[in-house]
């Protein structure tokens, strides 16, 4: 298994095969864990990095090697790739910009389906993440306790009694766990309530990022919501408080969407046939408006307006369309009109002709 | 060309944006430092929004002086000092948390309402979190020797730290022997 094998596939939580995934994309838990022994990355020497990703390897190649972890897993030092791998790994949710943006020795494992990744020396020594497909938070958080004590065997973890798991950031002491839905809310962005949905959710202390998380710009309607508290609860009372909550944003969304229905069919028609007909047609079209006429139609499939196309097709546009995956996929460098030019092609191939319903094609 | 500030040999020319306007700034290497670096309300709104945040609830309640006397605190294992800390908001190792406790815990308290952890419990807890502390300091120390040029020292260093990993590595192949201890 190799890096650009990820390019062709597309990781098994944008399958569209989830629970509420008309409206749920993506469950995703995270954990940050550091080795006891060594200082946190901000106070790290080189040589501490180093060590550090050795050891891990070390660990991980261990793992592998007595098939306790799958001998397809990825162990991609981050730092030897090209700007454009890195890139690549962004946009696909592997890792995040800091890590790919950062310098000295790190790395990312992957897992082959995409079901898990772990980095090592992004802000924490261990960034552990699980995806699942819709709202799957229960499976997300089993999945991701087993991988932790997989590891946990290995290496000796930074823990204290009172304060649990020790973290770079006081923001994540205590369980280190980020639990995160992320859901495509764009009737509620028409209906202008996107706004007061957010403002109640900050009350509960819950946080909402856009798609590629801290700072994003909630690009194609697509928003997280995360704890923000990560001590004096139980994992498992942090995973229920995000996950009591989507369902009633869930509600929200779908009766934003009848609203619209019953009160201008017409006009949310015509928006989504133009978005439909523009991503079929277009010559050249940039990353933004794409995401953006995405969006449309993949609210469109839901309402039963468009019918030749499905919803995993489109999960997988949102994220094939952009900038590394055009230029892994074309299998070279491509400038910003060259790019945008490529994707306009690559929608036609997609939405045009009878693969449409295919989600494995490229 | 001579820095705008005073008399010195300008090296840092700097493009800042003033209400939205690009402003040429030509500064010596003394001026720019200062320039550049955020005063403290300036760092609340530089920095990201949570480093901010962080930095603000830890300045509450202190009076300049303390804070001053707080600021060149340093943690004797990773040596940050409370200032880097409160720049930054990244502690930078595990003893922090022990040695920082006092000022740590109002701002635990107001990020996560709690200050005491009930989640997981790893099955191999740091039996000795001394001794792994105790590693983190060593191999500072031994760097400095090294750089110092004291290689004396930086041996004797090394010595012990290769004692603690032997330690550690030999417990650990006793558990693995015992599952059940």
């Amino acid at each position: 298994m190799h890096l650009d094998d990820l390019a062709n596939t597309s990781g098994e939580w944008l399958k569209g095969s989830g629970p509420e995934s008309d409206i749920v994309i993506s469950s995703r838990i995270r954990l940050a864990r550091n080795l006891a022994d060594f200082p946190f990355i901000s106070r790290s020497t080189e040589s501490d990095r180093a060590e550090i990703e050795k050891i891990l390897h070390g660990r991980i190649t261990e793992l592998q090697s007595t098939g306790r972890v799958s001998p397809d897993t990825l162990y991609i030092k981050v730092g030897d790739l090209e700007e454009v791998d890195r890139m690549f790994l962004v946009e696909r949710q592997l890792i995040s910009r800091e890590h790919a943006e950062s310098l000295g020795a790190r790395a990312v494992v992957i897992d082959h389906t995409e079901r898990f990744s772990v980095m090592i020396n992004e802000e924490d020594h261990l960034r552990i993440q699980v995806m699942q497909s819709g709202l799957n938070l229960d499976t997300a958080w089993q999945q991701i306790n087993e991988i932790d004590d997989l590891i946990e065997e290995q290496v000796t973890y930074a823990y204290s009694d009172r304060l649990g798991y020790l973290t770079a950031c006081p923001t994540n002491v205590g369980t280190g766990v980020r639990v995160s839905v992320m859901l495509h809310l764009p009737a509620l962005v028409i209906t202008r309530q996107i706004e007061k949905v957010f403002k109640s959710l900050q009350k509960i202390n819950l946080a909402v990022r856009g798609l590629y998380g801290e700072g994003s710009q909630a690009t194609g309607d697509f928003y997280q919501i995360s704890n923000q508290v990560t001590l004096g609860q139980t994992e498992e009372e942090l995973t229920k408080k995000v996950g009591d909550v989507v369902p009633m944003l869930i509600d929200y969304e779908r009766q934003a969407r009848e609203f619209l229905i019953r009160e201008s069919h017409e006009t949310l028609h015509d928006r989504v046939s133009r978005a439909f007909g523009i991503l079929r047609t277009a010559q050249t079209i940039t990353s933004e408006e794409t995401m953006h006429l995405l969006s449309s139609v993949r609210m469109g499939i839901n309402l039963g307006l468009i019918g030749e196309l499905e919803i995993p097709t489109v999960n997988k546009l949102f994220i094939h369309t952009q900038p590394a995956h055009l230029q892994k996929m074309s299998g070279m460098e491509l400038d910003t009109s060259d790019r945008n030019i490529e994707r306009a092609t690559y929608l036609r191939r997609h939405l045009n002709a009878d693969n449409t319903g295919d989600p494995n094609q490229n | 060309m001579k820095c705008q500030k005073c008399d010195r040999q300008a090296t840092f020319h700097i493009t800042d944006l003033v209400d939205g306007k690009p402003s040429e700034l030509h500064l010596c290497e003394h001026c720019a430092q200062s320039f550049l670096s955020p005063s403290q309300e300036e760092a609340a709104q530089v920095l990201p929004a949570m480093a901010g945040l962080l930095a603000q609830h830890l300045a509450v309640g202190e009076t300049a002086d303390q804070l001053a006397r707080l600021d060149q605190r340093a943690c004797p294992v990773c040596g940050i000092t409370y200032l880097e800390f409160r720049k930054h908001g990244r502690l930078g190792c595990p003893h922090d948390y022990v040695y920082f406790a006092e000022q740590l815990e109002p701002l635990l308290m107001n990020i996560h309402d709690q200050t005491h952890h009930i989640g997981k419990v790893p099955k191999r807890c740091p039996q000795g979190a001394d001794q792994q502390t105790q590693l983190i300091r060593l191999r500072r120390e031994m760097k400095d020797a090294v750089s110092s040029e004291n290689y004396e020292k930086a041996s004797e260093l090394r010595d012990q730290i290769r004692g603690i990993e032997g330690r550690n590595l030999s417990s650990e192949s006793m558990e693995e022997k015992d599952p059940e201890s």
